[in-house]
């Protein structure tokens, strides 16, 4: 089931050209980039790793797309993202985030029913990701 | 030596404009105008500009003229369809102090983005400090860092040799060299990397540092200027300086420069701008012992104007003193 978490998400995925032309877009806005990754899809999950620091002063896509592939490469089954964030008063906040990289299978979410007090329920969704533990929760592609 | 702005192709690389259809079986556009093409991309008026503004430094010139025409001829390839790889760009400015290589390569980027090598028009100067950091762990970010920034456009390291001190093991410039050679090698349509330095130094440096030597594609030696260019060159400095040599001055000036050529370490033009500094200085001591001696008021002419004594006063001309280390 693949997420839906991000700008781009219902698009099918981005080359690594037209990822290089949206960071180029964000540079070009003064935006400053960053990639960060995470094996749990959940969609409250809003704290992904980062990988490295985010990128002030640069002006071209190269750099940001040589960081990401860099974290490709460590991480090929994990969900890598890149964000974009302006630091203008009055915005200073991410203005661009979209999934740059997933697992090759997303096994997809599932509804928890907690019966509490009197027959309120109660729901929360578990991913089936996170039954096993992190670093384990995809197959490493073959 | 002024050059003239045309490039001069070899006869058989100029192709005409197909005057008609050469029928159904031809591939469309199968000649390409060389001349149009260099007019319209405006790279005569880059070759123009690096003529008038630098002085000498010939070598210089034939080389980037050399690869406008490089590019014009890419260009032309692209438009018939022949595509080949992003040529390799790196470049080495090797010569003496003060003949133009820091000037250069700032320049380089504006040509190089005018030609269309690069994709931006900018320029990242580093010295072996941006580079290499101070603890075990801190080079190999802060040199990634420095490359990333630098991507797309030009990336300036001014006296390479730095980078590589081998008789401090625990230094970290080997490190930072290492990374440079894999970004050079394997990004070489992303950036292109200038070094410059002193030609001894930077051939010792290329002796231990083999790598880095292939993976250089331009060695341009910077020659050092004659007398008629450093007066050229000193008289351009005075210009933006709003100074100016009246005919004994500028006399003066060349029996400087000829008797200071001589004598050793001598700078090329970083030794003229020091020269005229001290000239100024002397202008200025002599204007205000003027007025305190009741000159009167002065006037733009005598601010600007640097005269031959400010020029003959100066310790070269003392023939008495002992001679300098030969």
């Amino acid at each position: 089931m693949r997420i839906t978490q991000g700008t781009f998400s219902f698009l099918p995925e981005l080359t690594d050209e037209e990822i290089g032309l949206q960071i180029a877009y964000a540079l070009r806005q003064g935006w400053a980039c960053s990639v960060e990754f995470t094996d749990d899809p959940h969609p409250r999950n809003t704290y992904w790793e980062m990988w490295g620091l985010p990128m002030f002063d640069l002006h071209d896509a190269a750099g940001v797309l040589q960081e990401v592939n860099a974290c490709r490469r460590s991480y090929p089954e994990h969900y890598i993202k890149v964000n974009a964030f302006d630091s203008v008063r009055g915005f200073e906040t991410m203005r661009l985030s979209f999934i740059v990289n997933r697992p090759a299978v997303e096994p997809g979410f599932r509804l928890e029913r907690q019966e509490a007090e009197g027959r309120v329920q109660r729901y929360s969704m578990k991913s089936y990701a996170s039954d096993r533990p992190a670093g384990e929760r995809y197959a490493t592609r073959s | 030596m002024s050059v003239d702005a045309s490039l001069d192709l070899p006869m058989h690389e100029r192709a005409d404009v197909p005057e008609r259809d050469e029928g159904a079986h031809a591939p469309t556009g199968s000649r390409v105008d060389l001349v149009g093409l260099f007019r319209e991309s405006g790279i005569g008026d880059v070759l123009a500009e690096l003529d008038r503004d630098l002085v000498g430094l010939a070598p210089v010139k034939t080389r980037i003229r050399e690869i406008a025409a490089h590019l014009l001829v890419e260009r032309a390839r692209e438009t018939l369809g022949i595509v080949s790889g992003a040529p390799t760009l790196h470049m080495c400015f090797s010569g003496n102090p003060g003949t133009g290589k820091t000037t250069v390569a700032l320049r380089m980027a504006e040509v190089l983005h005018r030609l269309g090598y690069i994709r931006r028009n900018h320029l990242v100067s580093v010295t072996r400090d941006d580079l290499v950091g101070q603890y075990i762990g801190h080079t190999a970010p802060k040199t990634r860092d420095v490359l990333k920034r630098a991507m797309g456009g030009v990336l300036f390291i001014d006296e390479a040799y730095y980078l590589y001190r081998p008789e401090n093991e625990r230094d970290y410039g080997q490190e930072a060299i290492e990374i440079l050679l894999q970004t050079m090698e394997n990004q070489r349509g992303d950036l292109v990397v200038i070094l410059a330095g002193y030609e001894s130094r930077m051939e010792t440096f290329f002796q231990s540092n083999p790598g880095f030597r292939s993976r250089i594609a331009h060695h341009i030696t910077f020659p050092d200027y004659d007398a008629a260019e450093l007066l050229t060159i000193a008289e351009r400095m005075l210009a933006t300086m709003h100074y100016r040599l009246d005919a004994e001055s500028r006399q003066a000036f060349a029996d400087y420069l000829d008797r200071r050529i001589r004598q050793p370490n001598f700078a090329n033009a970083r030794s003229v701008r020091n020269a005229l500094d001290r000239a100024r200085l002397r202008q200025a001591n002599r204007l205000f012992a003027d007025a305190m001696g009741g000159a009167g008021a002065a006037d733009a002419a005598t601010l600007t104007l640097l005269s031959a004594t400010d020029i003959r006063a100066s310790r070269v001309f003392d023939d008495t003193s002992p001679p300098g280390p030969a």
